[in-house]
């Protein structure tokens, strides 16, 4: 099978050891089942609901890539750094952007440092034959040394397992994406001046997409896939409670009910987890005590961040909000 | 694939689930298929929650696909455990024959209660009783859709609560799972009483289509049109880097060729510019494609997110255009809202009248006309007996480089009734059958790639 893990070293074509000696397989961390990932990553703060605990799960026994989707701001990031905290594994993470190329995502040759070298070698040794010295300067600026790795290499090279997090792969073009596949579905990289650089370890990769363009069908061939979506009044809940512990019970409830009422209208930006978390926060700064229409007018643009968007929730959250206040002083 | 950790005869029968899936249009590759096996062995699969989950992160990779893969999944194991009952003669212990005794009240409550807490195994249960009551009192039709819906309004399902009772608020998605356990059960009950399996057929076109009605939930107009979106965000890299119809740059190839002594070795191509259509779209807003408008206004509403140049007009009797409603307002609702306020396109009738539509646009329109304009029509062509006018129409075609007409209705029922589809057909560049997203994709294809239009479906 392709996913075999390599313990012989890996050499270039002109026979040197890439990567120092390799270290030998540490025995994985593995979990034991869905329950175990389930809960440590609720003890570094990140509620998954099953599927998520799942996938993650999955990720790490199967080292395959994750593909996650879904809208902005349901903690598709946030996922991945819980795995590499819940795990102990450092963080790579590549940011992608559109324009993103090779020279930002896997490697570069240190081509100031590389001339550097070439003219260091030509002031000691020029009396040495012309043939000889360029093949060993060739031999030599190409090697390790040059090579500055960018997050791709980095995660694969790592001597330790990492988690790799892609964040918004949509954001580059299909051509990132077929270059990608070597390192997804092979954990290696071809460097045509070194030869083929295997991953040591299995990186638990994470790739995120927030869906503005179809990824392509090779892409997700080699990737799990998982869809998150804005959590239920109830994990949102518990996740508000978990990062704002002080916050009123029924206040948070009604906090999170109002940010599922302002997520139903059709918004430009609608609120975020984190949104709503910040929003906790400051009401509790504030010290407000209830979620009333004044003060969701104060504190709005916490969770809403599009003059338009403003009013749109002023006008239809707003006068929800009002209606029990009103009737209560009708009553009292 | 043999696995100690899996049963013999799980295998054939999750390739052949994957088959049903690839029926369905789902691109279910070997390389899937040997992923789900390896996610089987890791997961404790005999757990319905957990074995769902694994098979879907592995076969199912976009939401759409997830949407038909929950479909397939409830109806393939459901057959399957039944084929398997058939075949070794088991049938169920009646348990509810107390069926005949259940107060109708008490059974009505008790109903609501297990949707409430939506619980599956309680569903069910519950699910059983009625059939069982309603079966005694002899109002089974044996016709499974027929015998649901009966029993949902005996039972006084409503997705609104009637405000003065204080019963329990049931949502329209609790509903529906109730019904589809009394479905499932029904025709486990048929299945009992037949010994037979009904054929499989694939999944409804209607259960994948749009819903077009416009009571149903725009949300889920929404998700097709945000899927359509994406499609046409990616349309454009799909034809890059083939060499379909490229040009020879002329000067540059005889730059390139100084560098071989003035041999053009290499040819240079002139680059492809993506073509950026100047659409035109037409909306036909009438009583005759009620269904379909709203699912045309949300086309429309995607396009004006996806294409900078686009004007809109809407039409019943008289043509309007509503370019300016799209771009200000960006919500769906509230734009579609305007439209039916402002349009004014109705006059006296309500009824459309294509021949003077074309009239009128002609009139407004047709000097901004050139080859690199398209046209799209969305109507249904049925005239209600007035003039069709389609000398005018062929006037518009031949001005606008392509024109497209999108009708709502299957090509069967062209030309049939006060439908003059016949008269305009031949002057359009193509016309498409057009009420599910699948024809909207094969539609969107033709506009935005240039790729050839697919044989009907």
């Amino acid at each position: 099978m392709a996913y075999q893990r390599h313990q012989r070293p890996q050499l270039s074509p002109r026979g040197t050891v890439l990567y120092a000696d390799l270290v030998s397989e540490q025995p994985h961390d593995q979990p034991a089942d869905v329950a175990e990932v389930k809960r440590r990553l609720a003890d570094v703060g990140y509620l998954a609901d099953e599927p998520a605990a799942l996938v993650a799960y999955l990720a790490q026994r199967l080292g395959k890539p994750v593909l996650v989707e879904g809208p902005a701001g349901v903690g598709k990031t946030e996922l991945a750094k819980a795995i590499s905290r819940a795990t102990g594994r450092e963080l790579v993470r590549l940011q992608c952007y559109e324009g993103l190329d090779e020279a930002k995502a896997l490697y570069e040759w240190n081509y100031r440092k590389q001339l550097l070298r070439i003219q260091v070698e030509g002031r000691t040794d020029s009396e040495a034959g012309d043939g000889d010295s360029w093949a060993a300067a060739r031999d030599d600026i190409f090697s390790e040394e040059f090579l500055l790795s960018r997050p791709l290499l980095a995660a694969i090279a790592s001597e330790r397992p990492v988690v790799l997090l892609i964040d918004e792969i949509d954001k580059t073009d299909q051509e990132f994406e077929a270059m990608l596949l070597e390192v997804l579905a092979e954990f290696q990289i071809s460097i045509p001046e070194l030869g083929v650089i295997e991953a040591r370890t299995r990186p638990v990769v994470a790739l995120t997409s927030n869906n503005s363009r179809e990824l392509t069908e090779a892409l997700k061939r080699r990737c799990l896939y998982l869809w998150l979506d804005y959590p239920t009044v109830e994990r949102e809940m518990e996740i508000v409670r978990l990062h704002a512990p002080e916050l009123d019970e029924a206040l948070a409830r009604r906090l999170v009910e109002v940010v599922h009422m302002v997520r139903q209208l059709d918004l430009k930006k609608p609120p975020s987890i984190a949104e709503s978390i910040d929003w906790a926060r400051a009401l509790l700064l504030l010290g407000a005590e209830d979620l009333d229409a004044s003060v969701l007018e104060r504190t709005m643009s916490i969770i809403v961040k599009h003059r338009s968007d403003i009013d749109l929730v002023a006008e239809r959250v707003g006068v929800k909000l009002a209606g029990p206040q009103v009737e209560a002083e009708a009553a009292g | 694939m043999s696995d100690p950790a899996l049963p013999p005869g799980l295998a054939p029968r999750l390739v052949s689930f994957c088959d049903e899936l690839r029926r369905e249009g789902l691109a279910v590759g070997t390389s899937e298929i040997l992923d789900a096996f390896a996610a089987l062995r890791s997961v404790p699969w005999t757990e319905p929650a957990d074995f769902r989950e694994a098979l879907a992160a592995t076969v199912a990779k976009s939401q759409e696909d997830r949407r038909v893969f929950e479909l397939l999944f409830d109806r393939f194991f459901f057959r399957a455990a039944e084929t398997e009952a058939v075949a070794r003669g088991i049938s169920e212990q009646r348990r509810y024959d107390g069926g005949e005794r259940l107060d109708i009240d008490a059974l009505r409550e008790a109903v609501r209660q297990a949707i409430a807490d939506g619980s599956d195994g309680e569903m069910r249960d519950v699910a059983r009783l009625a059939i069982a009551a309603f079966g005694r009192r002899g109002e089974g039709s044996g016709v499974v859709g027929v015998d649901v819906q009966r029993i949902r309004r005996t039972l006084g399902l409503q997705a609104q609560a009637r405000p003065d009772a204080d019963e329990l608020v049931l949502d329209r998605d609790q509903i529906q799972r109730f019904e589809r356990h009394l479905r499932r059960e029904l025709e486990r009950v048929l299945i009992e009483r037949t010994r037979k399996l009904p054929p499989s057929r694939p999944l409804a076109e209607l259960d994948r289509a749009l819903p077009t009605s416009p009571a149903q939930d725009l949300a889920a107009v929404h998700r097709a049109v945000a899927q359509l979106k994406r499609r046409l965000a990616t349309l454009g890299h799909e034809q890059r880097g083939r060499r379909r119809g490229a040009v020879v740059d002329v000067r540059r190839t005889m730059r390139t060729s100084l560098e071989t002594g003035g041999v053009p070795l290499r040819l240079r191509y002139r680059p492809r510019r993506p073509r950026r259509p100047e659409i035109y779209v037409l909306c036909d807003v009438s009583t005759s494609v009620t269904s379909a408008s709203v699912f045309f206004l949300s086309v429309l509403h995607a396009l004006h997110d996806s294409f900078r140049k686009l004007r809109s007009f809407v039409f019943i009797e008289r043509i309007s255009e509503v370019t300016e409603i799209f771009e200000r307002e960006r919500d769906f609702r509230s734009s579609s809202e305007r439209i039916s306020r402002e349009g004014g396109v109705a006059d006296v009738s309500g009824y459309t009248d294509y021949g003077r539509v074309w009239l009128e646009f002609g009139g407004m329109i047709s000097d901004e006309l050139d080859p690199r304009s398209t046209v799209i029509v969305l109507g249904d062509a049925r005239t209600n007996g007035r003039e069709p006018h389609a000398e005018v129409f062929a006037e518009i075609a031949e001005r606008a480089g392509r024109t497209f007409w999108l009708n709502p209705e299957p090509r069967l029922y062209w030309n049939y009734g006060d439908s003059v589809m016949a008269a305009y057909e031949p002057h359009v560049t193509a016309a498409f059958e057009c009420w599910t997203t699948r024809h909207l994709e094969a539609f969107v294809n033709v506009v935005a790639g240039g790729v050839p239009a697919p044989d009907d479906r």
